[in-house]
């Protein structure tokens, strides 16, 4: 991202040992006055604003990049912010821009993600960031404007009681009274965001509280008597997990969102190659173990491989790491793996027996888990030999083999969206980082990108938030610079948040954004194809039909390179034109049929057992009948 | 369903309350009663909540509340070993023809008479739920004019402290 360097503010302000004065002692450009005074010890108090504690404790807590928008009640934050030498404030157009940027840029680097916003319309506009990151267990820290002390409660000018709003979607959020708290706020929030199982924190201060005079020290003191996240397993219930294991026959490892989390795949490959276990990976666990490795079997769920998805429901003993036993997964629950025991590894123990019933719960992070649970089964191993599972392999490989994911071209002749999304994968390769939207484009992103490393695949899982992939690749590529980020995404959920490509175009992210552009909300309208007697209510966007919006020619009008591809000669030659822009954002319409669809399908409501590999072949219920008629 | 008593130990912090009970709403579990206080360290206040629900259900519910950060302990009293206590204020209507038989029922259940006056006596009772109940029952036919309950109170038999280990 060579732009984004040259156009960073951090050249500029050399450090040169101001950080530990006020703020205010350096002029604006961040050069220092003539006499420097020297740094007090740490940990001595130093008098300074409530805004200027607010950005140094963003600064202690190693904040590299926050994305937002000033507005009355923050502006005070927003004066010692210029004066930052290690903060980067990114500009964004929308607050909720600014939350699914920091959710992209803590998914991409494992760090904790900051935006920041004014009170009332700017901090509910983080409402959907913010819930979207607690679905995914994502270690973003919001930091909102309130209406004065005085003020609160009065239905005073952009006031919204935005702590009462967030509660339920936030792992934990504050309401700073006094602006002694805000270094201790500040830690605690980050301390919440990132450790156990991740989530959003938002810290509301009021306008007040950050002009008032007040003392800052570093490092607070953290006061969470009751936040004591478990962290080492149980060792009976590891040996346990291991017993089970050495006597299962169809095991299966059922990886979710809190291996990439816990940084746990070194150790998660190293087990599956121990043992032999074929391994799945749900949406949010793309990534985790990789999609070259002979034991990784694809996505499960609704959209799922179906060898995949037959290999849970099939299993005796499912290793379930990390993973919440989603609707999306299990489809209806009294029909999921029937036959399966359940070894159910999370840090939150609230996840384990809250869908399925373990058989051994083991609550820790999951790192710790795999490290105790290769010793256990080294041990197991040991006394009772080798664990081949052959027949079962044997089983695995005939349904990978006879129901591989594919598709079929459009028999009008359009182009195959599942065929751009597929090339994109192989020239942009798995050193790049790829986003999604939600529907159609994402499914088949999930499907047909082969993903090798951890934190390549980001997108929104849990809650389903169109509108996510242009703001978080632009957050996951501050995040790496360096790297190719691609943003898959709909026609739908481009006109939800394109207005971020203007902050990338200026801040200088040179994301490129691959619009599938099928002319309508497609997965709606796959839905309404198959289950509403292909009555299109409201589906159509149009973008085919008068090509509003011509997406070239906004991509142009927001400052990027905008291109367009239409026939299926022209996919690999576009895909290389655009990898090779790289001082600005590009973006590819690609116009594709409109009839192409997401499969396999396990429909809303049904079990894995009825999962169609295609419309009207359903592979384990055939099976099924095959094995009767045999008996 | 089986009705349970959680002993719920919080900071003292605004606004837990509100968590507390946006997290029964919200997941679906329906509180029966509930009653906040403080105890003998001002920095947390302790909530006796009473649910009916089932054993898994139960479970969730305590590993969810567990989650909220405020939260910093929660103990579930066994009616068996555990002392539960709730607070029932009634106005009775009871002239002078009646009054001495309303008074002899105060005394049956050792209650007592807070305030008077010609029409009307307010009594005031503690006990358990069943206690109430039977009171009220007693009460009834005279008349009840209003009345107001406080959510029940709960601590456990013996001399352990839930508290001396939380604060620590």
């Amino acid at each position: 991202m060579t732009s984004a360097t040259s156009r960073s503010p951090r050249s500029e302000r050399e450090t040169t040992g101001t950080e530990d004065l006020p703020a205010h002692t350096a002029t604006p450009n961040g050069q220092q006055g003539s006499r420097p005074k020297p740094a007090p010890p740490a940990g001595a108090p130093v008098r300074l604003t409530g805004a200027q504690s607010l950005v140094r404790s963003l600064e202690s807590v190693g904040t590299e990049v926050v994305f937002g928008i000033p507005g009355g009640t923050i502006l005070p934050a927003y004066d010692p912010l210029l004066d930052s030498t290690k903060v980067r404030h990114v500009l964004v157009r929308h607050e909720q821009g600014a939350g699914h940027a920091a959710t992209g840029y803590a998914q991409a680097t494992g760090k904790v993600g900051v935006c920041m916003a004014t009170s009332g319309p700017g901090a509910t506009n983080l409402v959907t960031p913010l819930a979207d990151a607690h679905m995914d267990s994502i270690p973003i820290v919001a930091v909102t404007g309130q209406q004065s002390r005085a003020l609160i409660g009065t239905d005073a000018f952009q006031e919204a009681d935005i702590c009462g709003i967030t509660l339920p979607i936030t792992k934990h959020n504050y309401l700073v009274t006094d602006p002694a708290d805000i270094p201790r706020v500040i830690a605690e929030a980050f301390h919440l965001a990132s450790t156990g199982r991740p989530g959003p924190v938002l810290v509301d201060i009021p306008k007040d509280v950050l002009q008032e005079t007040t003392s800052f020290v570093w490092p607070p003191d953290r006061q969470l008597p009751g936040y004591r996240p478990t962290l080492r397993p149980h060792g009976k219930q590891v040996r346990e997990a291991a017993g089970l294991i050495a006597k299962s026959h169809r095991p299966v490892l059922y990886l979710g969102g809190g291996v990439l989390k816990a940084g746990a795949a070194d150790g998660l490959r190293e087990l599956a190659e121990l043992t032999n276990i074929p391994v799945v990976t749900t949406l949010m666990a793309r990534g985790a173990f990789p999609d070259s490795h002979p034991q990784n079997l694809g996505m499960p769920g609704m959209h799922g491989a179906v060898a995949a998805v037959a290999a849970m429901q099939r299993s005796d003993l499912i290793l379930a790491l990390g993973a919440r036993f989603d609707d999306r997964v299990t489809g209806q629950l009294s029909t999921f793996a029937p036959e399966a025991a359940i070894v159910h590894a999370d840090i939150d123990p609230a996840e384990i027996s809250k869908n399925r019933k373990a058989d051994v719960p083991i609550v820790g992070d999951c790192k710790e888990i795999i490290t105790e649970l290769l010793s256990a089964v080294r041990a197991e191993q040991e006394g009772d030999g080798a664990m081949g599972f052959t027949s079962w392999w044997d089983q695995l490989n005939s349904w990978r083999e006879t129901f591989p994911l594919g598709y079929d071209w459009p028999a009008d002749g359009a182009l195959s969206p599942q065929h751009v999304i597929e090339r994109i994968g192989q020239l942009a390769g798995p050193e790049a980082l790829y986003t999604a939207g939600v529907g159609q484009h994402q499914m088949w992103a999930a499907q047909f990108i082969r993903y090798e490393h951890p934190r390549s695949w980001i997108n929104s899982g849990g809650l389903g938030t169109m509108g996510f992939a242009v703001p978080a690749a632009m957050g996951a590529q501050f995040g790496h610079p360096g790297k190719e980020v691609w943003a898959i995404d709909g026609d739908g959920c481009f006109q939800m948040t394109n207005q971020e490509l203007a902050t990338c175009a200026i801040e200088g992210a040179p994301i490129k954004v691959a619009v599938i552009n099928n002319g309508n909300l497609g997965m709606v309208r796959q839905w309404q194809n198959l289950f509403y007697a292909e009555r299109y209510s409201q589906t159509d966007l149009g973008t085919h039909a008068h090509r509003i919006p011509d997406f070239a020619l906004l991509a142009e009008s927001l400052g990027c390179a905008g291109l367009r591809c239409e026939t299926k000669d022209e996919v690999d030659d576009v895909i290389q034109r655009a990898r090779e822009i790289t001082d600005r954002p590009v973006v590819i319409d690609f116009v594709v049929g409109k009839d192409a669809q997401v499969w396999p399908m396990v429909a809303a409501g049904t079990g894995n057992d009825e999962i169609m590999a295609a419309r009207g072949i359903r592979p384990l219920f055939d099976d099924d009948e095959a094995e009767g008629a045999q008996r | 369903m089986s009705k349970h008593t959680l002993s719920v130990l919080v900071e003292n912090k605004p606004g837990v309350l509100a968590r507390v009970a946006g997290l029964f709403s919200r997941r679906g579990f329906n509180i029966e009663s509930l009653a906040v206080g403080p105890t003998e360290n001002e920095d947390i206040s302790r909530m006796t909540i009473v649910v009916a629900v089932e054993e898994l259900p139960l479970e969730q519910v305590t590993k969810q509340l567990n989650k909220l950060v405020n939260i910093i302990k929660i103990v579930e009293l066994d009616p068996d070993i555990s002392v539960q206590r709730e607070l029932l204020l009634v106005k009775v209507r009871a002239d002078a023809t009646v009054r001495s038989q309303v008074l002899e029922t105060v005394q049956l259940f050792r209650a007592k008479v807070v305030d008077v006056s010609p029409e009307a006596l307010t009594i005031e009772a503690t006990g358990t739920a069943d206690k109430i109940e039977a009171l009220l029952r007693m009460l009834e036919p005279y008349g009840v004019r209003e009345m107001v309950q406080s959510g029940m109170v709960a601590v456990g038999r013996g001399a352990r402290s839930i508290t001396a280990t939380a604060t620590r």
